[in-house]
């Protein structure tokens, strides 16, 4: 009988280590100055440098290393005094020198730590998890192998070459080993993937967006049995591609590797590769028979010595930690959970916070940013932020608020602002758009409804308020919508002499 | 009247008197060229047109009275390790037959900003790997004191192209030796400047390390001439240091030494070294006491690791830099016949496209970094240099320059040490000390060995960043044995056969 998950983890102790690799987002390589911008036309963004021709030399992005040391200080790293570039070496034909140039035995940020919370059924428990180190080193280019059945270069006809990306600035980020999660392993590794990718967000130093692969997750897992004191023989599942996929990956091994331990078999020390459609691993190349990649200091570049003056300038400017500050806003603005999490997934928490500060009421901020400018940012799959300014949506909530604009003439400002039109003022006076306040002029179409649907107005006088609906639509038709419809609902009822009991009840 | 005896230094009076043109002096050596160089092999490549074209905008530029630097409209050789665009680039291999880079070495641009007008590429070892040029690709060059000997190397295309008159300047590349030891063999100045002083961006890389582009010339003045055009900071090349240039032109024009403590390295002399070779050196030694300086013996124990230090180290680099040669991107393929895969392609053209000397090393480089070997092989032998520098330390707070021959013997023949790569090793036991510390070296002519009738080389060494010191004490030098011999060096080589 196959052990489930719950049964798997009732045995066995699950050991974690996370490597964790981030595409900074420099505008230029790591090692010279050609454009990190993605999507270009294959091999347009290149030099002798990043193809690795004959006599040519690498040079450190100083935007880089800044990057790192961020990344370092945000996750409490020592970082060293002196620190050095190494070469990987080992062929391979997207990589254009045939070594990776690859902080190795002397990384630039190590002896971190990241604390985070997880759900537990004793409630939220925080777990540490500590790193080991933060690198630097360069990306390779990418291959497309064509013709064959698997895509992969075995089998293939021919293989094209692209090296835009080879020598865009990577950061590792590895944990040393994570024990004592117990069965909470999944949800350990997906909170501190998550935390990592805010953190790294809030940094501004990476895209973080996991589906592109600016941010790519390698899951080790080993597990041993409970109370044994020991580690087990480990894992490694590359490309982990979502936060979900993290927690699904560590389930995944820790019930494969139980039932081969059940079953008397020796857990192999190898890559394996995440199944998106399945959770499951399928096997890469075994470890067993280590490559031997022959790293030695790159004698092409002098060492890397940041002042500590300046690291003690870049700590200044760490801003709060996310989960910091989602706690502070959260109460600040009493956010339901579920909404706030929205907010985080859509990157809004800028926007909403500026909107507020511009003197917009929480709710409604929330609500427009959420609603509105996120629908309208979907159909043109655009950010939201990059419609509208959070000054010009607290414009339009503060006259909604004041009364000179309905839900309905906001949302047609809105339009006008996303179409270039100007500022809420200008796309109001422009487009006419005024709330139709005239008692006078409203009464008139009162009436109208009235006469054209009396039995409803009938029932109303005989004390159904909720058909006054069919009669305010009609009267909100007739003005145009730039009628305030709560004012309608007001002047209707008092009409037919039923607004004290509709307010009563 | 310029001929291509002349200096560099009198070409350029001449060119600013306005009694020739740059046009005329690059079509002199041209002529030359055609004449020996058949005999000679120094040359892989001519640029004739381009060296013409950029001759005539010299000259157009000095007709409009333009301000030009002092070495406008000089001819130069050019070693082929040096990227320079649009030329064929080959670094003696066959590796790369055909590859035409699509950029300029640092070196290269700041000659043609200079107005100085490359001639063509000269010929060396295979990607700079030994002593007699013999392991080009392309052929031996031939060693014009005696055609049946070795220039040197791997500069020997560099250093054959001025003893036999073809250029007045050339540009060398020394990682163990390779400026001056061909210099040394061919009676011709060479200098490896202090490492960082000249970018290496666009040299194409044996060991990143130690490789250094320097000037090759036929008198010291020449050289720091050219030395100043070539150097300064770069900052395409992360090691170049970032400091104004030693005056190394109003060094060599100093003469003058007295007071100066000259510390012959008592290593580097005695066993392995032919007799022709110490007596001309203790003759150097005489002609520096006479001109007033002070000798000290020096003592660097660490030097005798040097060599087998050197033999780690060098390898291990290269193993990672000649990684790059695969076929992929740019040189020759062998063997991509629609069936094979990458790999097994990258290893048809690297067994084919390398000499079995870039292999040696190759393999021994491989081997030294390997996963528990590294720290007893290279991992000592940058001990080892670091145990040199202090050696030097020591040296040049009891010195102002050190001294030695700069290499054991003079020129052999071609073919007596090729199938003894431990002999050939050898040639450079007193140069690859400098390339290990980092700091600079000279080597002059100092005379002809009794034995042979062959030049012997003078070598000069100057702590890091003041290579002035030793132009100063190589121009004084060479002054004063030009008046013991009344004639430069070269006007005992024998003539060449016009053909």
């Amino acid at each position: 009988m196959a052990l489930n998950y719950d049964e798997a983890v009732a045995k066995y102790e699950p050991t974690l280590g996370l490597e964790v690799h981030v595409e900074l987002n420099t505008k230029s390589k790591m090692f010279c100055s050609c454009s990190t911008e993605f999507g270009g036309e294959p091999n347009t963004q290149t030099c002798p440098v990043c193809l690795g021709l004959p006599g040519a030399l690498p040079v450190v992005n100083g935007k880089a290393i800044e990057s790192t040391i961020l990344i370092g200080l945000a996750l409490n790293c020592s970082i060293a005094p002196f620190s050095r570039f190494a070469r990987k070496n080992y062929f391979y034909p997207d990589m254009p020198k045939n070594f990776q140039t690859s902080q190795y035995d002397e990384p630039i940020c190590v002896n971190g730590y990241l604390d985070v919370e997880i759900e537990t059924e004793e409630g939220p428990k925080q777990f540490r998890v500590e790193i080991e180190r933060v690198h630097m080193e360069e990306d390779t280019g990418k291959s497309l192998h064509v013709g064959g059945a698997t895509g992969r270069i075995h089998g293939a006809e021919y293989s094209l070459l692209d090296y835009n990306r080879a020598g865009i600035p990577l950061v590792e980020i590895v944990t040393k080993i994570v024990g004592g999660t117990g069965k909470y392993a999944p949800q350990v590794a997906r909170a501190y993937v998550t935390e990592l990718r805010d953190i790294l967000r809030s940094l501004g130093v990476s895209d973080v967006k996991m589906e592109q692969g600016s941010m790519r997750c390698d899951v080790n897992l080993s597990l041993a049995p409970i109370g044994s004191g020991s580690l087990g023989t480990r894992s490694e599942t590359k490309n982990v591609n979502s936060l979900r996929s993290v927690e699904r990956a560590v389930i995944g091994e820790v019930i494969r590797q139980s039932n081969r331990l059940e079953a008397g078999e020796r857990i192999v020390q190898e890559t394996r590769h995440f199944l998106e459609e399945s959770g499951q691993t399928r096997p890469g190349r075994s470890k067993e028979q280590a490559e031997d990649y022959r790293y030695f200091p790159e004698p092409d570049l002098v060492p890397v010595v940041p002042e500590s003056a300046w690291i003690e300038e870049l700590r200044a400017t760490l801003p709060e930690r996310p989960s910091v500050r989602r706690a502070r806003l959260k109460s600040e603005w009493s956010v339901p959970d579920k909404e706030m999490t929205s907010l985080v997934n859509a990157g809004l928490l800028d926007a909403v916070e500026e909107t507020i500060a511009f003197g917009a009421e929480p709710t409604r901020a929330r609500s427009w940013w959420l609603g509105e400018i996120s629908r309208l940012a979907n159909e043109r799959e655009v950010d939201p932020t990059s419609l509208i300014t959070p000054s010009q949506v607290a414009e339009v909530i503060s006259l909604i608020q004041s009364g000179e604009l309905t839900d309905k003439l906001a949302r047609q400002v809105v339009e006008g602002v996303i179409a270039g039109e100007g500022t809420p003022s200008e796309v109001i006076a422009k487009r006419g758009l005024k709330v139709v306040s005239d008692d006078g002029a409203l009464m008139l179409a009162i009436e109208a409804a009235i006469a054209a649907q009396p039995e409803t107005a009938e029932r109303i006088r005989g004390g159904n308020i909720p058909a006054a609906g069919a009669l305010i639509g009609a009267v909100m038709k007739a003005t145009g919508g730039q009628a305030d419809a709560a004012k309608v609902r007001e002047l209707l009822l008092k009409h037919l002499g039923q607004f004290e009991k509709a307010t009563g009840e | 009247m310029t001929t291509t005896k002349s200096s560099a230094a009198e070409m350029a009076t001449a060119l600013a008197a306005g009694t020739t043109t740059s046009v005329e002096l690059t079509q002199l050596h041209y002529d030359r060229i055609a004449q020996v160089d058949e005999d000679v092999h120094a040359f892989l490549y001519l640029d004739k047109e381009g060296a013409l074209e950029q001759a005539a905008a010299v000259d157009a530029k000095r007709q409009s009275g333009e301000e030009l630097g002092p070495l406008a409209g000089i001819p130069l050789a050019l070693k082929d390790v040096l990227a320079q665009k649009g030329v064929p680039t080959t670094c003696g291999s066959k590796m790369l037959e055909g590859w035409r880079p699509p950029y300029d070495a640092t070196v290269v641009t700041r000659l043609k900003e200079a107005g100085v007008v490359i001639l063509g590429k000269t010929n060396m070892d295979e990607f700079a790997m030994g002593s007699s040029t013999e392991n080009s690709a392309y052929g031996p060059t031939h060693n014009p004191w005696d055609l049946t000997r070795i220039p040197g190397g791997s500069g020997g295309g560099s250093a054959a192209a001025l003893a036999a008159f073809e250029a007045p300047l050339a540009i060398g590349t020394d990682t163990g030796g390779s400026i001056r030891q061909p210099a040394a063999v061919t009676g011709t100045v060479g200098v490896k400047p202090t490492y960082g002083g000249v970018s290496r961006y666009g040299l194409i890389a044996f060991s990143s390390s130690l490789d250094q582009a320097g000037p090759c010339a036929r008198t010291v003045l020449d050289a720091a001439l050219l030395h100043e055009v070539i150097a300064g900071h770069d900052e395409r090349d992360s090691t170049s240091i970032n400091a104004p240039v030693p005056q190394v032109v109003k060094a060599a024009k100093k003469l003058d030494v007295k007071g100066m403590k000259i510390g012959v390295v008592k290593e580097l002399q005695g066993e392995g070294f032919q007799a022709g070779v110490l007596d001309r050196f203790h003759d150097g030694l005489d002609a520096l006491v006479s001109a007033g300086a002070e000798l000290v013996e020096v003592s660097c124990p660490t030097f005798d690791y040097a060599l087998a230090a050197y033999y780690l180290i060098a390898p291990s680099e290269c193993s990672s830099n000649l990684a790059r040669f695969d076929s992929m991107r740019y040189g020759i393929r062998v063997g991509d016949n629609g069936e094979r895969s990458a790999e097994e392609v990258m290893k048809l053209t690297r067994h084919k496209g390398f000499g079995p000397e870039v292999k040696r090393r190759i393999i021994l480089g491989t081997y030294a970094l390997s996963s528990g070997y590294y720290d007893a092989y290279y991992g000592s032998a940058q001990k080892v240099r670091t145990l040199l520098m202090r050696d030097f330390a020591n040296a040049f707070a009891q010195a102002d320059v050190l001294v030695s021959p700069t290499a054991p013997t003079t020129a052999f023949k071609i073919g007596e040490q090729v199938d003894d790569p431990l002999a050939m090793y050898l040639n450079d036991i007193a140069t690859i000390p400098v390339n290990m510390a980092g700091i600079g070296g000279m080597s002059l002519p100092c005379g002809l060995a009794q034995e042979d009738g062959l030049p012997v080389g003078f070598q000069i060494m100057s702590p890091a960043m003041r290579d002035d010191l030793m132009y100063q004490v190589g121009g004084t030098l060479e002054a004063a044995l030009l008046a013991k011999w009344g004639a430069p060096i070269l006007d005992k080589a024998p003539v060449l056969a016009a053909r």
